[in-house]
């Protein structure tokens, strides 16, 4: 087990080196530059704020002393849209807000998700799992970017209710619409893993078994047939989390939320290298600790798998 | 960019301009509401609050509101003393001296004084500090800025110079008789040097930053929030009305008019082809406010280019073929107006020309294009025109390009293709040439029509069509040695609107939903300066 | 992301490959006609699969029937969309126009011939390349597969939605870039599936029996592999294609979709997403409407074809 632990850390460092490199390479190669606007610099000033950010030094020195500031200083550079502030200041600042809506979304998917999804499948083929297969596949097919300002109309402008966006440090009433029209595509695709495997479950030799001896209903599927019926799940759930955490565009686009989704789609357009760097690097790691915490998870709880 | 009318040439040259400085100006009948804040939505996180650093029109908002210059503007554009109390300048407008007021002080107590101003100038063009506004510095000539940018010489020399704490003396290097107006640009305000030494970038952090406005700023959460409050050193606190003003930045403006509408805001943007609907709704509510800008679209004049709109009577046809009045009517339909000539109607030393094609009907100009391009070898009996129409993702622009395409289409038989970019590709496209027509807009730097006309100089960096003509340039050259240039200003826009290196579409103008009880926006001030110290909320 | 396109159960239930078969051809002709049959006694499969071919039909014959192209202004609607828009039959805008006077019609038409193509081609290059990958991996095994298989991890922990928007910066948009920047990534999954189901089956009599007849080993991939594995292809590939087609119309949403005057579901849908609140409300439904009734009828099909291939009955 340790050994394949280490092995998997061993694969995610150059994983790392290839997305960093990749990705810096490709930002290069974008048209324009951080400083491009619709009245071009004058060549001097250019030149001097180029100089000012290192720009103006080959690439593979760039990135060399990219690397060098992060291994040794864990310092990811200042961001040339927003010249006074680091990407670390920025992220610190961005990170947390989609990690918080993030996870309550995530808990709200898992949580409702399994529920419909067992429900669905213990009442096979009755209305109740018509019900649920129709509203998450409905769930699922709504894209958020018509969800969203559909939320802010009823709740906001109609009703009331909740403030119409921004984020003032978390507080809830600001967490409730982002968490919902983040989590409800998730919710959906987890209802349907569920249900799916736990059919599969429910049909299989040793529920049937335990079925014909008698057994209330209710424990069989917590005892029995809920462990089996997850698995699939888990190897979902992995980068589904990594996916909420990291937030999605459309919630920040649509709350003001500021978190990273946001901002590294703007850094994008921007051509603010350094912010699009440090966000890729850390969704990069994310994901590749997700996946390894899934997989341990997994080799945890079903003892069978090899490696 | 160095002319003025004779008029204001002859008050600044001789005598001091003194005129009462601006505040809330609250009618004694008016009841002020209880809640003086203001709050407004900005589309992306702003630059800097640090005035050398901004470069934004939102970032500029917000250090107008914090620090203040050398000179305000009032309601309608003109200047009024900030700091400076009074100003001068020698006979031919090459040395300029402000007189400081003594009851200015920063929100730490601290006195401001002309040092602070040129700690600041000089900070700005500092290669050190590498500003993106450091070419403000050169546009004020003053003495040495070129060569401090350029690395050539000290920051030390730079033209500026504090004679006594309230004397402050500039010395350019060319003559500008109106350079006391560009002192109520963010890039001129003074900056707190003790507190930059002490904190470093972190200066700008609310709890670190001090300022010389009427406001400071309080919380600030990137790309969400920043509230700024009054504040009580601001020497003219006493007329200051608003309490709180917080930007909240909203990148949906769909979005945001819903929040508008939930009462969330005091002011926001209106979407485009909405205005009509909610002036109706809400008379009150809904203002459009003309502003110094142009929407056009250039021809692509290199050797690159398409080999058509190289004639002449192509680019005529193509131009008198977009009927202005159905996009000013009927897709922007907020206030805008057509535009014939490239600098806006209603500028400052403009003798805005009545160009031919003006006065004919959009029949006329139709007829009239068909023939041209008939001329030329294209259309319908001649060789089949393709051009593409280059613009940056947005819904305005997409719109503008569909309807122009489709006219040309529709009237000319030309074949277009829309050619939709992000922002950097866009840019970076246009600036090397890679397009047949690329969408432009252009706003004045100041009130005078060379901010426009300058673009037609064959060696302008923002001359993205490369027209070159040598008889402009020498006009353009001859111009800025003239006290008034109105009528050479008319020969070059009668030029250019026969020659047609670009399509003049309209002229801007910005809707908002402003919140009725907001008092005293600046609607006539062309530039869109306000200052929140000047405006007031009354009850409802 | 909404969009990665992981779907694991559907590798939970391997195609049951009878032990007692001899030869490929006859056998998996029955197991398929069984499947039909057990699919088309599913009546929500069926209704999908009819609405999944009217939506075919609409978006590529529908043309035909429009009064307008999907390029052409109306300059008597145009700056009154909310009053003179809306749908009418006397107009010639059977689905109203959008906020330029554009026929909604031929827009949606059109829209949805780009949006299922997307969706087709995208699963496509999937199926295709994932099938090869996955079935090579894990028919080899060994060496080969462990080298591989590290490659698909590697590929797997890139954020994908966010490489894929630096793609389309970086190159500028258009349907090609799309296509690489979907078919990237999407046969991932399907490559793992496939070299899973690829391990059990070479082991088969079948398969020893071609391997000792002499048959090379592409031969055996193409000829005895792969055919046994396009039950799960199928089912996981109908499923593929609504995800394609979602992650189009975020791609859409962030304004690096298909060019203008091309238009797609995801570039109508959140067109009229914004104007919700502006008295054009017909905008937002009508490509809504195909929009979900698509994406609907593919995972009910998709789900229809994993029971109808999975025999065990539930």
């Amino acid at each position: 087990m340790l050994k394949y632990i280490l092995k998997r850390l061993g694969v995610a460092i150059p994983t790392m080196l290839i997305l960093i490199v990749f990705s810096f390479v490709l930002m290069r190669l974008a048209p324009g530059g951080p400083f491009s606007s619709e009245r071009p610099l004058p060549p001097q000033v250019l030149a001097n704020v180029n100089a000012k950010f290192g720009l103006d030094q080959p690439w593979h020195i760039q990135l060399w002393e990219y690397m060098v500031g992060i291994l040794t200083r864990f310092d990811f550079g200042p961001s040339f849209a927003y010249t006074d502030r680091s990407v670390n200041d920025i992220i610190a600042q961005g990170f947390p807000v989609t990690f918080t809506y993030g996870t309550w979304s995530f808990i709200l998917a898992v949580l409702v998700g399994c529920t419909l999804g067992i429900a669905a499948a213990v009442r096979h083929n009755s209305w109740l799992d018509y019900f649920a297969v129709g509203t998450s596949i409905g769930a699922q097919v709504l894209p958020n970017f018509v969800m969203a300002p559909i939320l802010v109309i009823v709740f906001t402008l109609w009703l009331g209710w909740l403030p119409g966006g921004g984020w003032r440090g978390g507080q809830w009433p600001y967490v409730i619409m982002p968490v919902i029209a983040l989590g409800t595509s998730y919710m959906a695709s987890i209802a349907r893993i569920t249900r799916s495997s736990m059919l599969e479950v429910l049909g299989s030799n040793f529920i049937r078994t335990a079925r014909a001896k008698g057994m209330p209903p209710i424990r069989i599927i917590v005892r029995h047939a809920l462990k089996p019926a997850l698995m699939p799940l888990l190897s979902y759930l992995g980068p589904a989390f990594v996916g909420m955490v990291t937030g999605s565009v459309v919630i920040d686009v649509y709350f003001s939320t500021g978190g990273i989704g946001q901002l590294f789609t703007n850094s994008a357009f921007n051509r603010d290298y350094s912010v699009i760097m440090g966000i890729t690097i850390l969704l990069g790691a994310l994901t590749i600790t997700f996946n390894l915490l899934v997989d341990i998870l997994y080799a945890w709880i079903d003892p069978r798998i090899r490696y | 960019m160095t002319r003025t009318t004779k008029l204001l040439a002859a008050l600044a040259a001789t005598t001091c301009l003194v005129a009462p400085a601006m505040a809330a100006n609250v009618p004694d009948g008016a009841t002020l509401a209880d809640d003086q804040s203001f709050t407004y939505r900005i589309l992306d996180e702003f630059t800097s609050p640090d005035p050398q650093i901004v470069e934004d029109v939102s970032g500029s908002e917000i250090v107008r509101d914090l620090f203040e210059g050398l000179i305000n503007q009032d309601a309608d554009g003109n200047p009024v003393p900030g700091v400076a109390t009074e100003w001068s300048s020698n006979e031919d407008f090459t040395e300029w001296t402000f007189t400081l007021r003594d009851n200015a002080v920063w929100s730490d107590g601290e006195p401001v004084t002309a040092h602070d101003f040129v700690y600041a100038w000089k900070r700005l063009v500092d290669p050190a500090t590498a500003s993106p506004y450091a070419w403000f510095g050169e546009l004020m000539s003053l003495d040495n800025a070129s060569a401090i940018i350029a690395g050539e010489a000290e920051v030390d020399d730079l033209g500026v110079e504090a004679v006594d704490d309230h004397t402050l003396v500039a010395r350019l290097s060319a003559p500008l008789p109106h350079f006391y107006m560009m002192m109520s640009h963010a890039s001129t305000f003074p900056a707190p040097q003790w507190v930059i030494e002490e904190h470093g970038d972190q200066w700008t952090r609310p709890g670190n930053i001090v300022t010389n406005g009427a406001y400071i700023l309080t919380e600030h959460v990137p790309q969400e929030r920043s509230v700024r409050e009054k504040s009580e050193t601001y020497w003219d606190a006493e007329n200051t009305v608003i309490e709180t003003v917080t930007a909240l930045v909203i990148n949906d403006e769909n979005q945001a008019l819903t929040r508008f509408m939930a009462g969330e805001l005091d002011r926001t943007e209106v979407p485009i082809g909405q205005f009509p609907r909610l002036e109706e709704e809400y008379p009150d509510t809904a203002i459009s406010i003309p502003t110094l800008c142009t929407y056009y679209y250039n021809f692509n004049l290199r050797d690159n280019g398409p080999e058509a709109t190289h004639d002449e009577r192509v680019r005529q046809a193509l131009s008198y073929a977009i009927d202005r009045d159905v996009i000013v009517n009927q897709v922007l339909q907020a206030g805008q107006t057509p535009a014939y000539v490239f600098a806006p109607v209603g500028m400052a030393n403009m003798d805005t020309p009545n160009v031919e094609y003006e006065n004919w009907t959009q029949a006329e100009r139709d007829a009239r294009a068909v023939e041209l391009l008939a001329e030329a070898g294209y259309g319908p009996d001649g060789e089949s025109l393709q051009l593409g129409i280059l613009y940056n993702t947005s819904d305005a622009h997409r719109q503008l390009a569909t309807v122009v395409g489709q006219m040309w289409e529709q009237k000319l038989g030309v074949q277009t293709t829309l050619e939709n970019m992000e922002w950097n590709t866009f840019l970076d496209s246009r600036e090397n040439g890679d397009f047949d027509v690329s969408r432009g807009g252009w706003c004045a730097d100041y009130n005078d029509p060379s901010t426009f006309l300058d673009l037609f100089q064959t060696t302008s960096g923002y001359n993205d069509a490369k027209y070159s003509n040598t008889d402009v340039d020498a006009m353009l050259n001859e111009a800025k040695g003239l006290e008034d240039a109105a009528d050479i200003n008319r020969q070059i826009e009668e030029i250019v609107a026969v020659e047609m290196p670009i399509i003049p579409v309209y002229h801007y103008a910005n809707a908002y939903m402003l919140n009725p009880q907001i008092q005293d926006w600046p609607v006539n001030n062309l530039e869109a300066n306000w200052y929140s110290k000047d405006l007031y909320k009354i009850a409802e | 992301m909404v969009l990665r396109p992981i779907r694991v159960q559907a590798a939970a239930d391997p195609v049951d490959v009878d032990d007692a078969n001899y030869e490929v051809g006859t056998r998996s002709r029955s197991l398929w006609a069984d499947a039909a049959r057990r699919f088309f006694r599913h009546a929500p499969s069926v209704v999908s699969l009819v609405a999944l071919l009217l939506v075919g039909l609409f978006a590529f014959t529908g043309h035909f029937f429009a009064a307008w192209t999907n390029a052409q202004v109306d300059w008597s609607v145009l700056g009154q969309v909310r009053l003179k828009g809306m749908p009418s039959f006397e107009t010639g805008h059977y689905f109203g126009t959008d906020d330029l006077g554009r026929d909604l019609y031929a827009r949606t038409v059109q829209g949805s011939q780009v949006s299922l193509t997307v969706g087709l081609v995208g699963a496509g290059i999937a199926v295709v390349v994932g099938t090869l990958y996955g079935a090579i991996a894990g028919y080899f095994g060994g060496r080969v597969d462990s080298i591989m298989m590290r490659l698909v991890d590697i590929l797997l922990s890139i954020p994908y939605m966010f490489v894929l928007i630096l793609l389309l910066v970086v190159f500028g948009r258009s349907m090609t870039m799309l296509f690489v920047g979907i078919g990237l990534i999407s046969w991932l999954d399907m490559s793992r599936i496939v070299r899973g189901q690829t391990l059990s089956l070479k082991e088969k009599e079948f398969v020893e029996a071609a391997r000792a007849g002499g048959a090379g080993h592409l031969t055996i991939i193409l000829r005895h592999i792969i055919p046994n594995l396009l039950g799960i292809v199928v089912v996981y590939a109908t499923l593929l294609v609504p995800q394609m087609i979602l992650t189009e119309s975020f791609i859409s949403f962030l304004g690096l979709g298909v060019q203008e005057p091309l238009t797609s579901w995801g570039a109508l849908i959140s067109q009229g997403a914004g104007t919700v609140m502006y008295g054009t409300l017909w905008q937002l439904l009508f490509p809504l409407f195909f929009f979900i009734v698509t994406l609907f009828s593919f995972y009910f099909v998709g789900d229809g074809l994993r029971d109808a291939l999975d025999p065990r009955d539930r």
